[in-house]
C-alpha cells in the first residue's frame, strides 16, 4: 500500500520536466495524473527513484480546433476529454472512450497524456487513438517529434517514448461524417476491458482497433483492408484477431478473448455503418 | 399468542437508525482510527508457499532497520502460547485437528500462513522489515483440489496422517432411502460445486492491544463480530485470567462471518503488548486480508432426488466433500452441518433422508464462516435440484415446488430431523413473488424470446427457501458436539429519571442493533426510543454474552431484552402496587403507566416508579431498591424465515453476458421490528448471493497461490453491476418467542445463488444447457453454449 | 480513552527528506512536511487525525477514501499529499455544518442508504460530486456514477434512492 521512497521535484514547465527527468536517467517518472503509475507503485510493481512531478504545468491541458485536427494537451483530464463539446462535434468517439476510463473519480484526475504514455494494452485511450490514426507530440531534450500512433506502442507498457521525452500532445482527426462504434466488454463496469474495441467508418475507409487483444493496442488493418475491398462487416469482423496476440487470464481464455474480439469488431462496425 | 401485549407505536415502523449521524460524518471510530499514543507496529511474514517445511527463520537482518523494535519467528514465540488457536465446534469424537499456533513453527500451510513477526514504531517501517526477515523454506506439494486432498496423495499434516478432517451424517431411514430410490417414478442425481468465496467486508481487519503492565490488565480492541467469546477464547490461548481481559469492539465495518473468529493477529497483539509493556497494534491491507482472513463456501456437493410420479419428493441423498483450508479455525468443521439439516429445503420428505459430509484440509487459507454458513450451500443444493427434477419430468418449475412446499397447516412441523420447523407458509409467499415478477407474462414472453435464433434469451429462476437460525438452543448445540450455548444475555436497567439502559450481548456492525433494541424497550415499557440507550460490544460494559452471528441477534437477543423488560415492568407492578395500595392484580400497564383497572384517576406511570425505586423511600418489604433486571435467554428452538426469490435474465448468447433484468424477493421473517433495516438487510444478502452467482470466487492455481488476492480480481459488484431489488414480505409470527420474530440478516443470500442459477438454466436449458458452475461468467456461460451445441450437433 | 482527533500516529513516514506542503482542508490552511510518498489519504488521516475517509483496498477499487479535491471527487489513496498542496481538499467531516448534515448525509439517513457505515463516508462525496454534475440523473445515471464505489452491506439498492432523493430535493 506504502510506496517506495522516492525524491520528488516539481516541474513548471515541459522543458523543466524534461531537464529534470534527464538529469536523473532511467530512474526518474514523469507524475501527471498518477492514476497509472502510483497503483503499480503502491504494489511495488515500479519502484521510481524519482518522480517528476508535471501536474501543474498549466499549459498542457487543452482542447483546440486546429484546423484538420483537434489538439488536445498531454495533461487534459479524462473527464474533460469526455465533456469537451468540440470533441463531442468532432470527434465522438474519443469522447465516449474517454467516458468510459476506470470510473468518475479516476477521470478527475488522469490524464490522456499519462494513460497513452503508460502504454498499458488494456487501457481505453491507447487504442481508441490508435483506431483514428492520431499523432502523439512528443518533447524532447533534442526537441519536438510527431510520432504516429502506429509507430508509437513497442511492447507491454513500452512505447517509443525515450525515458528522457515527454508527451505533450494529442492530434486527433476530425470524424467528420464517419460513423464510430465502441465496444468495452467486462464483467463489471469499472473494470479494465476484457476486450475492447474502437472503430470508426466512412465509406471504404476505416479504423478499427483492440483493446486486451495483445502485448499492445492492436490495428486490426485485416479488418480494414477487407472493409476497403468491399467485405460486409460480418466478413471483415472475422478477421478481428490477424493482427492480434491474445493472452489467457482469470477473465478469459484465449479462445474465448478470439470469439469476442470477432462479435466486438462486428458490433463496433455496426455502430459504426449506422446499423 | 405471539403478538404484543399492547398496541405499539413504535414496533413496525420505519424508524430511521440512530447510529446513522455519528457514521455519515466520520465520528465514528473503526478500530484502525483508534489514537493510541506510543503503540508498536505489528507485521506479519507470511508464506509465500502453499506447504512448505520452515527450515529457519532469520530476523537478524530485519532488527537493524529503521524503527524495528523487535523480530520473532514461530519458534521463539511457543512460550506465549497456553493453549492452541481454538477450535470450538470438534463435530465428531474422532475429528482430526491439527495443531494450530499464531505463528507457525515447522510447516506453513498455506500461502499467508505466519511464519514470523516483526515489531517496529511505525507500519511503514514494519512492513519494510518484514521484507529483510529471511525464512528457509522446503517447498512442498500444494493441496488445492477437494479430491485430490481426500486421496491422501499429499498428506497436509503429517502427524495426523490423513487429509480427512472428519466424516459426519444424518441419517434417517435408510431402508426407506433405499427403497424409494429403487422404486422412484423419477430420479436426479447433481454435481454441484461451491467455490470458495472471499467475505471482503469492507474494513479489512485491524487490532490493538493495550495492557496495564503493572495494573495487570489488557484492553483488546479489535474489528470483531464476537468480543465476548474472543475474550473468552484470548484468556484460555495465551493463559490470562479472564477477569483481566477486556474486549471491545469499536464500529466494525462489517463482518458476514469473517469477524466471527480468533485470530493470530490478536493473540499476537495481546501477547506482544504484554511481553513488551506497550500497547502493540495491527491494521490489515486488503491483499493481506485476501489471504490472512478466513473464506467461505468451498464443498462438492452431490446431491440425489427420489420423487414418485407426481414429482413428490421422497428421499433425499447428499455427499458433501467440504474444504477446510489449511487449519480449523473458530467454527470451520461445524459449518458444513448448519446446512446439513437443510437440503430437503422447503419440501414435505418423509423420514428418508441421507446425508454425509467429509471434511479435508487442504494448503489453501481456512474456511469458516460467511453468510448464511452453511445454509446457501444447502438451499443451492435442493432448490438446483429440484429445477432438474422439473426439467425431467417436463412440469413448471414453480409447479413442482407447489406440489411439494409443506403446507401452512402443517406447521409446526416436525420435519425428518426431528426439528420442528415452527410456523411457515411456503405457498403464500411463492405465490405473492410469482405475481411481482408476472410469472406467466414471463413464460409467455419466454416463449416468443427464446425462439430458435434468438441471441437474447430470456430466464427465470426459482429458490424457495427456509432456514434455521437464531443460533439456538443451547442442547441442540450440546447435540451436534458445539463448544458453546446459544443463549443471549440482556439488562435493562431504568435509570432514576426514567431513562433507560439496555445492555446487549449483541455485538452489531451495520445491523442497526442500537435502533432496533431502543424500538423493543420504547414499546414495552412505554418511553420514547430516543429516552434509551443501548450498551454493547465492550466486556466491561457488557460482561455477558454471545455476540452476533447466524441471524440470532434479534431472535435471542432481542427476545432477551423483551423478557428483562417484563421483569422490570413485574417488579415496577410491586411498587406501583404497593404505593397506590391496590393489589397487583388489580393493575395494569400500557403506555408507560401502571393504572389500578376501573379507576383511571388511580395511576403511576414508570417514571415515577422508577425514582421511587431509587430513593427506596417507601418500597414494598423485602424488595430491592433500583429497577433493572437481568435476563439470560437460551431459546427454545431455532427461528425459521423463509421465502421465495425469483430472477429473470436476460443472456447474450454471442458474449455469454448475463444481464440481471429483475430481482424479486418475497421473505418472511415473521413480526418486522423495524420494515427499513429488514429490507437493508434484504438487498444486502441478495446482492452477495447475486455475486456468488455471477462474479466471486476466491481462484487458486496449482500451486496454492490466490490469483485473487484485490479488489480488481476479485470481483465484489458495485451499483452499475446489479439491479434494483423488489422487496416484499409475508408475516408469519414465530410462535416460540414472544416478539414472533426470526432471523433475517443471512436470509437474502439463502435464497440468491440459486435463483440466479436456475435463471440462467432455464434460459439455456433449450439449448441444450443443464447446469454451468459458479460464477456463471460470460466466458462460462459461453462455454456452456459451445458445450451443448458440439454435444447435441447444433441445435439451436 | 482514544477518542482524540489531532496527530495520531506521528507525522512523516520513517526516514527521508520531506517536501513542505499546503494544503486547505474543510477550510483550514495546513502546512505540513511529508514524505513524498505519503498517500493523501494518509496525511489525512494520520497527520491530520480525520479518520472519516476510510481505506477498503490497495488497488484503487474500492472508493472508500473518496474526497473533493478543488471539488471534485478523487480517490485520496491514488493521491500523493504532495499532488494536493495548494489545493483545497473536503471530506466527510467537512460537510456537516453548524450541527446540521448535509443534504446528501440526511438523504442517506433517510433512505437507510448504510449499515456498517465503512463506505459511507466515500460514497456520500463521491455522490455529491455526481449529483454537482449531473444534477438530474436517471437512476442508471447513479448506478453507473457510483461504480467506483463498493459497498458490501446495502446491496446498494438504498443508496441509490438516497442519490434519487438527494437530486429531487
Amino acid at each position: 500500500m506504502i510506496p517506495a521512497a522516492f525524491d520528488y521535484k516539481r516541474a513548471s514547465s515541459a522543458a523543466e520536466a524534461i531537464a529534470l527527468v534527464g538529469e536523473y536517467g532511467d530512474d526518474a517518472k514523469f507524475l501527471a495524473g498518477g492514476h497509472s503509475l502510483l497503483p503499480l507503485m503502491k504494489l511495488r510493481l515500479a519502484q521510481p527513484s524519482v518522480l517528476v512531478d508535471i501536474g501543474r504545468v498549466s499549459d498542457l491541458s487543452y482542447i483546440r480546433d486546429a484546423g484538420d485536427h483537434i489538439a488536445i494537451g498531454a495533461l487534459t483530464r479524462h473527464m474533460d476529454v469526455e465533456k469537451s463539446p468540440l470533441l463531442a462535434q468532432h470527434n465522438p468517439l474519443l469522447a465516449h472512450a474517454a467516458g468510459h476510463v476506470g470510473d468518475p473519480q479516476v477521470r478527475h484526475r488522469g490524464t490522456i497524456g499519462g494513460s497513452i504514455a503508460h502504454a498499458d494494452p488494456a487501457s481505453d485511450l491507447p487504442a481508441t487513438t490508435l483506431a483514428l490514426g492520431a499523432t502523439y507530440v512528443v518533447q524532447g531534450p533534442g526537441g519536438t517529434r510527431e510520432i504516429p500512433a502506429s509507430q508509437f506502442y513497442r511492447g507491454f507498457l513500452e512505447s517509443a517514448l525515450s525515458p528522457d521525452e515527454m508527451l505533450t500532445e494529442i492530434r486527433v482527426p476530425k470524424l467528420g461524417g464517419a460513423g464510430w462504434g465502441f465496444q468495452k466488454f467486462n464483467r463489471r463496469a469499472q473494470d479494465w476491458a476484457i476486450v475492447g474495441v474502437a472503430a470508426w467508418r466512412s465509406n471504404g475507409s476505416s479504423g478499427v482497433a483492440l483493446v486486451n487483444m495483445g502485448s499492445t493496442p492492436i490495428l486490426a488493418t485485416s479488418v480494414s483492408s477487407a472493409l476497403a475491398s468491399g467485405a460486409s462487416v460480418a466478413e471483415a469482423a472475422e478477421l478481428a484477431v490477424a493482427e492480434a496476440e491474445p493472452q489467457a487470464d482469470l477473465n478469459a481464455s484465449v479462445e474465448y478473448r478470439t470469439h469476442l474480439a470477432r462479435v466486438l469488431v462486428r458490433r463496433a462496425l455496426e455502430a459504426a455503418s449506422g446499423s | 399468542m405471539t403478538v404484543l401485549d399492547q398496541p405499539t407505536g413504535v414496533i413496525g415502523t420505519r424508524r430511521l437508525r440512530r447510529e446513522d449521524p455519528a457514521l455519515l460524518t466520520g465520528e465514528a471510530r473503526y478500530t484502525n482510527d483508534l489514537v493510541i499514543p506510543g503503540a508498536l507496529h505489528l507485521a506479519l511474514v507470511r508464506s509465500p508457499y502453499a506447504h512448505a517445511r520452515i527450515r529457519s527463520v532469520d530476523v537478524s537482518r530485519a532488527l537493524t532497520m529503521p524503527g524495528v523494535v523487535a523480530a520473532y519467528g514461530g519458534a521463539d514465540l511457543t512460550a506465549l502460547w497456553a493453549g492452541p488457536m481454538p477450535c470450538a465446534w470438534p463435530v465428531t469424537a474422532d475429528m482430526k485437528n491439527p495443531t494450530h499456533h499464531p505463528v507457525a513453527v515447522d510447516k506453513a500451510c498455506y500461502v499467508g500462513d505466519a511464519v514470523a513477526v516483526v515489531l517496529a514504531t511505525s507500519d511503514a517501517a514494519a512492513r519494510d522489515a518484514v521484507e529483510a526477515v529471511s525464512v528457509d523454506y522446503e517447498p512442498l506439494p500444494a493441496v488445492t483440489d477437494l479430491e485430490d486432498a481426500l486421496s491422501d496423495r499429499v498428506v497436509v499434516h503429517e502427524d495426523l496422517g490423513t487429509n480427512r478432517s472428519y466424516t459426519w451424517d444424518l441419517k434417517v431411514g435408510e431402508d426407506a432411502v433405499a427403497a424409494a430410490f429403487a422404486s422412484a417414478a423419477y430420479t436426479v442425481s447433481e454435481r454441484y460445486v461451491q467455490q470458495r468465496l472471499i467475505p471482503m467486508a469492507m474494513e479489512p481487519r485491524a487490532v490493538a492491544a493495550v495492557p496495564q503492565p503493572f495494573g495487570g490488565d489488557v484492553t483488546l480492541y479489535s474489528a470483531t463480530q464476537v468480543p465476548h467469546i474472543l475474550k473468552v477464547m484470548v484468556a484460555l490461548t495465551l493463559g490470562i485470567p479472564e477477569h483481566q481481559v477486556r474486549v471491545v469492539a469499536p464500529s466494525v465495518g462489517g463482518g458476514f462471518g469473517s469477524k466471527l473468529n480468533v485470530y493470530a493477529e490478536e493473540l499476537l497483539c495481546v501477547a506482544l503488548s504484554r511481553k513488551h509493556g506497550v500497547p502493540v497494534r495491527w491494521a490489515e491491507e486488503r491483499t493481506e486480508n485476501t489471504q490472512a482472513t478466513i473464506h467461505g463456501r468451498g464443498q462438492i456437493q452431490h446431491i440425489d432426488l427420489a420423487a414418485d410420479a407426481d414429482g413428490r419428493l421422497t428421499a433425499v441423498r447428499v455427499r458433501l466433500l467440504a474444504d477446510m483450508g489449511a487449519y480449523l479455525q473458530l467454527v470451520t468443521p461445524g459449518i458444513p452441518l448448519l446446512g446439513a439439516f437443510l437440503y430437503a429445503g422447503v419440501y414435505d420428505l418423509p423420514a428418508a433422508y441421507d446425508f454425509s459430509c467429509t471434511a479435508v484440509f487442504t494448503t489453501m487459507t481456512p474456511t469458516d464462516a460467511y453468510r448464511g454458513a452453511g445454509r446457501p450451500e444447502a438451499t443451492y443444493a435442493i432448490e438446483r435440484a429440484m429445477d432438474a427434477l422439473a426439467k425431467k419430468m417436463g412440469v413448471d418449475p414453480l409447479e413442482l415446488r407447489k406440489r411439494n412446499y409443506i403446507r401452512a397447516d402443517q406447521f409446526p412441523y416436525t420435519a425428518f430431523s426431528g426439528l420442528t420447523y415452527d410456523s411457515g407458509d411456503h405457498l403464500t409467499a411463492a405465490e405473492l413473488a410469482a405475481r411481482l415478477v408476472d410469472y406467466e407474462g414471463l413464460r409467455a414472453r419466454q416463449r416468443t424470446q427464446n425462439a430458435p435464433g434468438s441471441t437474447k434469451r430470456l430466464g427465470v429462476g426459482i429458490s424457495s427457501y427456509f432456514e434455521m437460525c437464531g443460533l439456538a438452543p443451547s442442547r441442540v448445540l450440546a447435540s451436534l458436539n458445539y463448544g458453546a450455548g446459544g443463549w443471549e444475555a440482556a439488562t435493562v436497567r431504568v435509570l432514576p429519571t426514567n431513562k433507560i439502559q439496555v445492555v446487549t450481548g449483541a455485538s452489531p456492525h451495520g445491523q442497526g442493533h442500537e435502533t432496533s433494541w431502543s424500538m423493543i424497550v420504547a414499546d414495552r415499557l412505554g418511553v420514547s426510543p430516543d429516552d434509551v440507550d443501548v450498551l454493547h460490544s465492550d466486556t466491561a460494559i457488557s460482561p455477558l454474552g454471545l455476540d452476533t452471528y447466524g441471524s440470532r441477534s434479534l431472535v435471542v437477543g432481542g427476545v432477551a431484552i423483551t423478557l428483562a423488560c417484563d421483569k422490570v415492568i413485574d417488579k415496577a407492578k410491586k411498587i406501583a402496587a404497593h404505593q397506590l395500595e391496590c393489589a397487583e392484580d388489580d393493575l395494569e400497564f400500557a403506555h408507560g403507566t401502571f393504572t389500578v383497572v376501573g379507576s383511571p384517576d388511580r395511576a403511576m406511570p414508570l417514571a415515577a416508579v422508577a425514582f421511587e425505586a431509587f430513593t427506596a423511600h417507601n418500597l414494598p418489604d423485602g424488595l430491592e431498591p433500583n429497577l433493572e433486571a437481568h435476563v439470560t435467554y437460551d431459546p427454545p428452538n431455532f427461528s425459521w424465515p423463509f421465502g421465495t426469490h425469483m430472477c429473470v435474465v436476460e443472456i447474450d448468447t454471442e458474449t455469454g453476458q448475463v444481464d440481471l433484468l429483475q430481482y424479486v424477493a418475497v421473505d418472511d421473517c415473521g413480526n418486522q421490528i423495524n420494515p427499513l433495516i429488514v429490507e437493508g438487510q434484504v438487498h444486502g444478502g441478495v446482492v452477495q448471493g447475486i455475486a456468488q452467482a455471477l462474479f466471486e470466487e476466491a481462484v487458486y492455481d496449482d500451486d496454492g497461490n490466490l490469483r485473487t488476492t484485490t479488489l480488481a480480481d476479485y470481483l465484489v459488484p458495485s451499483a452499475a453491476d446489479v439491479p434494483p431489488i423488489t422487496t416484499a414480505h409475508t408475516i408469519t409470527p414465530s410462535p416460540t418467542n414472544s416478539l414472533g420474530v426470526k432471523g433475517i440478516g443471512e436470509a437474502g443470500t439463502i435464497g440468491a445463488a440459486p435463483a440466479v442459477m436456475n435463471a440462467i438454466v432455464d434460459a439455456l436449458s433449450g439449448l441444450g444447457v443443464h447446469d454451468l458452475p459458479m460464477p456463471a461468467s460470460p466466458q462460462t456461460v459461453w462455454a456452456a453454449l459451445q458445450s451443448a451445441r458440439s454435444t447435441s450437433g447444433g441445435v439451436q | 480513552m482514544m477518542e482524540g482527533k489531532g496527530r495520531s500516529r506521528g507525522g512523516p513516514l520513517e526516514g527521508g527528506p520531506t517536501v513542505q506542503i499546503s494544503v486547505k482542508v474543510n477550510g483550514t490552511e495546513h502546512v505540513s512536511d511529508v514524505e513524498p510518498r505519503t498517500l493523501l489519504v494518509h496525511y489525512v488521516r494520520e497527520q491530520l487525525g480525520l479518520t472519516g475517509t476510510n481505506i477498503g483496498c490497495d488497488t484503487s477499487s474500492c472508493g472508500a477514501c473518496t474526497l473533493h479535491v478543488n471539488g471534485e471527487a478523487a480517490k485520496s489513496c491514488t493521491m500523493l499529499a504532495v499532488q494536493a498542496d495548494g489545493c483545497s481538499v473536503s471530506t466527510i467531516e467537512g460537510l456537516a455544518s453548524n450541527g446540521e448534515m448535509h443534504p446528501m448525509q440526511k438523504a442517506f439517513m433517510e433512505q437507510h442508504g448504510l449499515q456498517c457505515g465503512y463506505c459511507t463516508p466515500g460514497m456520500v462525496m463521491a455522490a455529491i460530486s455526481l449529483l454537482e454534475e449531473n444534477p438530474n440523473p436517471t437512476e442508471a445515471d447513479v448506478r453507473l456514477g457510483l461504480e467506483g464505489n463498493l459497498c458490501r452491506c446495502t446491496g446498494y439498492h438504498n443508496i441509490v434512492a438516497a442519490v434519487m432523493a438527494a437530486a429531487s430535493a
